[in-house]
């Protein structure tokens, strides 16, 4: 059994021009120690997402569909149940730990904080653990005494992870978690992450606007765009050969260093994701679709298998017109190659 | 002009003269009350000629941004001189005012540089009104600088506020405030670092086309080594206050020689092909900086007893590399590296 499963959520925001839907209609899976990463841009939803799975939203949001968590509905769960699946069923970890970490807290009562919360443990024991915890992520237990400010971003991104690991949670939302951190940094992150989730047979929901570390990190990739699902499918295929329009712009803005297709030529795509108030008739990436036809502006496509799989939302990926595009092989300057 | 697609070859000639260099250029902090200096930039050689893309690349708090804002004489140098168009940089107010007409500098964060409670056309007119006072051909001016930036029609965003605005469309308003004096070098740090991927393709395809169209140089500094390949033709990797390799983009991204450079292209994630190289720990504090080659308690090819095996390891903790010189062919600091291949040594 799925151990996440989210069920045509909907999340509308209620504002004073009206309500704003910022996610319409998300299905995902997850299974038992398997990682999803979720891509898009800024305003697709994304995080709205995240913070929906553990029922973290601000009151103006209205959620609708269901957020199966190991089978019991996360979004109808009564407060005292809500209070505990947070942390020990799931946790989350936050971009920006410098905002996320209580700056007049000591990080070692940080971390120890869920744990005398969640389980029956005297204060000396949860303080060991918060020790234990800190050394699992590569800090010394001495650090505990620190203050986040005596922290690198990577130190305090580490203390982030310790914190979602603190009651043993079977899934942790990562949203942004290696965001503003330096490439090395970044790559020792997104490494210890791995060796955790491996060791703890952990899942995890992997948030970012950056696709190819979603690829080399995730099983399963699902790219969201205008507060849906627009392609999914596995990770490596959908960055190497997607499928989906606005899945093809977003992966060739990434440059492939020795591809000679991207020296001196970057590449975006122009516009900007659409008002949420103010949707266009139709599919609602054919404003910025290069390939969009006459029945794009009437037909509102919804994910169609395209390969094992994978799912695309696109009326090409629908009747079958669409090839995928070669799948970009690796440059032929690579770097080991070079020695 | 057909610059973009005569391929490996940078398009400005290798004998072409600097607009903008560093010579031997230092530049120290000392904490209040503290004793340890910090060497943020510790002997730079660098080079921008005329028509050059030229890529500063490194970690936080490598020195980069110090080097940057030393170069637009927003900081004085300890040691060392900035020099442009071959004359040494002044620092006296009315010097400094005429150089930075020239030499104009693009921040990071558009969301910061933009004052909110000012209109597009203040924020573009500014650079005008500081170095000309209200000419009468402002208006035309900041309408040619906005279309040049991308913004068309220019007049649909003279009076546009920033939160009005997406984060692309700013930063283009910041890049349109920096061309409006006719530079002649554009300084930009970290162009694209708070942008989303289609939108940072959109900026680097403007940089790229400033310097087609317009032929001005620039400097970017940035983390991101996939911009370097996107639009530089030169690349500098700077460690902790030094430049530890420097070349064409092609031989420095494919074909990198130190092994800091190796480390950081071997963990991009885009289309890895190796085993990653993650380096332990964090670049140690400017104020303590190792002796022999600064990288060498970091260094892969040192701990793994290869540089032992090549009988330089002594060498690699004890005796300094010394500082790239600012010619433009391929160099690098590492005492293996120029062992192996015997080419590239500085001094």
């Amino acid at each position: 059994m799925n151990y996440l499963e989210v069920n045509d959520l909907t999340v509308t925001y209620r504002t004073q021009g009206g309500p704003l839907p910022a996610v319409r209609g998300v299905d995902l899976t997850v299974e038992p120690g398997s990682k999803l990463g979720i891509a898009g841009e800024s305003g697709c939803g994304k995080s709205t997402v995240a913070l929906a799975l553990l029922r973290l939203l601000p009151k103006s949001a209205v959620l609708g569909g269901r957020v199966l968590l190991d089978g019991e509905d996360v979004l109808t769960m009564k407060w005292g149940r809500l209070r505990a699946v947070r942390w020990a069923g799931a946790s989350i970890v936050f971009q920006g730990a410098m905002h996320a970490l209580n700056a007049v807290h000591r990080i070692g009562d940080q971390i120890a904080e869920p744990i005398l919360l969640h389980g029956g443990v005297t204060r000396a024991e949860a303080a060991r653990r918060a020790g234990e915890l800190l050394e699992q992520v590569g800090l010394p237990a001495a650090r505990a005494a620190a203050y986040p400010h005596e922290l690198s971003g990577g130190q305090r991104q580490r203390v982030m992870i310790a914190m979602a690991l603190a009651c043993e949670p079977r899934l942790i939302v990562a949203d942004e978690p290696t965001t503003a951190l330096d490439v090395m940094i970044q790559a020792q992150i997104l490494r210890l992450i791995d060796r955790l989730i491996g060791d703890h047979g952990i899942s995890m929901v992997m948030i970012s606007h950056d696709l190819s570390v979603l690829a080399d990190t995730c099983d399963r990739l699902a790219v969201m765009y205008a507060g849906r699902v627009v392609e999914e499918g596995p990770a490596a295929e959908v960055f190497a050969a997607p499928r989906h329009p606005y899945g093809q712009a977003l992966g060739a803005a990434f440059p492939r260093i020795g591809d000679p297709a991207s020296r001196r030529n970057p590449r975006g795509l122009p516009g900007d994701p659409p008002d949420p108030a103010a949707l266009p008739s139709g599919c609602s990436f054919r404003p910025r679709c290069g390939v969009a036809e006459e029945r794009c502006a009437h037909v509102d496509p919804t994910l169609w298998p395209a390969g094992p799989g994978r799912r695309a939302a696109c009326v090409r990926v629908l009747d079958g017109t669409v090839e995928a595009p070669a799948a970009r092989t690796a440059p032929e300057t690579a770097v080991e190659e070079t020695r | 002009m057909t610059i973009r697609t005569d391929g490996v070859a940078g398009p400005v000639p290798e004998t072409a003269p600097a607009i903008l260099a560093a010579r031997d250029l230092r530049v120290e902090f000392r904490g209040r009350g503290e004793r340890a200096v910090a060497r943020a930039v510790d002997g730079v050689d660098l080079d921008v000629r005329a028509g050059e893309i030229v890529a500063l690349v490194g970690e936080s708090g490598c020195g980069k941004t110090t080097l940057a804002r030393t170069l637009l004489g927003l900081e004085r140098p300890t040691a060392g001189q900035v020099t442009f168009e071959g004359r040494p940089l002044g620092h006296r107010a009315r010097e400094l005012k005429a150089y930075r007409r020239r030499v104009q500098l693009v921040l990071q964060d558009p969301n910061g540089s933009l004052n909110p409670r000012h209109t597009v056309y203040d924020a573009v007119a500014e650079g005008l009104r500081i170095h000309h006072g209200t000419t009468a051909d402002e208006r035309e001016r900041v309408a040619a600088a906005l279309s040049r930036a991308g913004l068309r029609p220019p007049e649909r965003f003279f009076l546009r506020y920033p939160h009005e605005m997406s984060g692309g469309q700013r930063q283009r308003v910041v890049i349109a405030g920096a061309l409006v004096l006719d530079p002649e070098v554009i300084v930009a740090d970290e162009p694209v670092a708070s942008l989303d991927a289609s939108v940072r393709g959109e900026i680097l395809d403007l940089l790229l086309r400033l310097r087609d169209d317009l032929g001005l140089s620039a400097l970017v500094v940035t983390h991101d080594l996939g911009l370097a390949w996107n639009i530089a033709d030169r690349v500098a990797v700077m460690y902790l206050g030094r430049i530890v390799e420097v070349g064409s983009v092609e031989e420095v991204l494919t074909a990198p020689r130190h092994p800091y450079t190796r480390a950081l292209l071997s963990v991009l994630p885009e289309g890895r092909t190796g085993e990653p190289i993650i380096l332990t720990g964090e670049p140690p504090d400017p104020t303590r900086i190792p002796g022999g080659c600064r990288f060498h308690a970091r260094c892969q090819v040192l701990a793994s007893g290869e540089a032992e095996r090549a009988g330089i390891a002594e060498r690699c903790r004890t005796e300094d590399p010394g500082i790239l010189s600012a010619v433009p062919v391929a160099q690098v600091a590492c005492h293996h590296a120029t062992g192996q291949d015997g080419r590239g040594s500085p001094g």
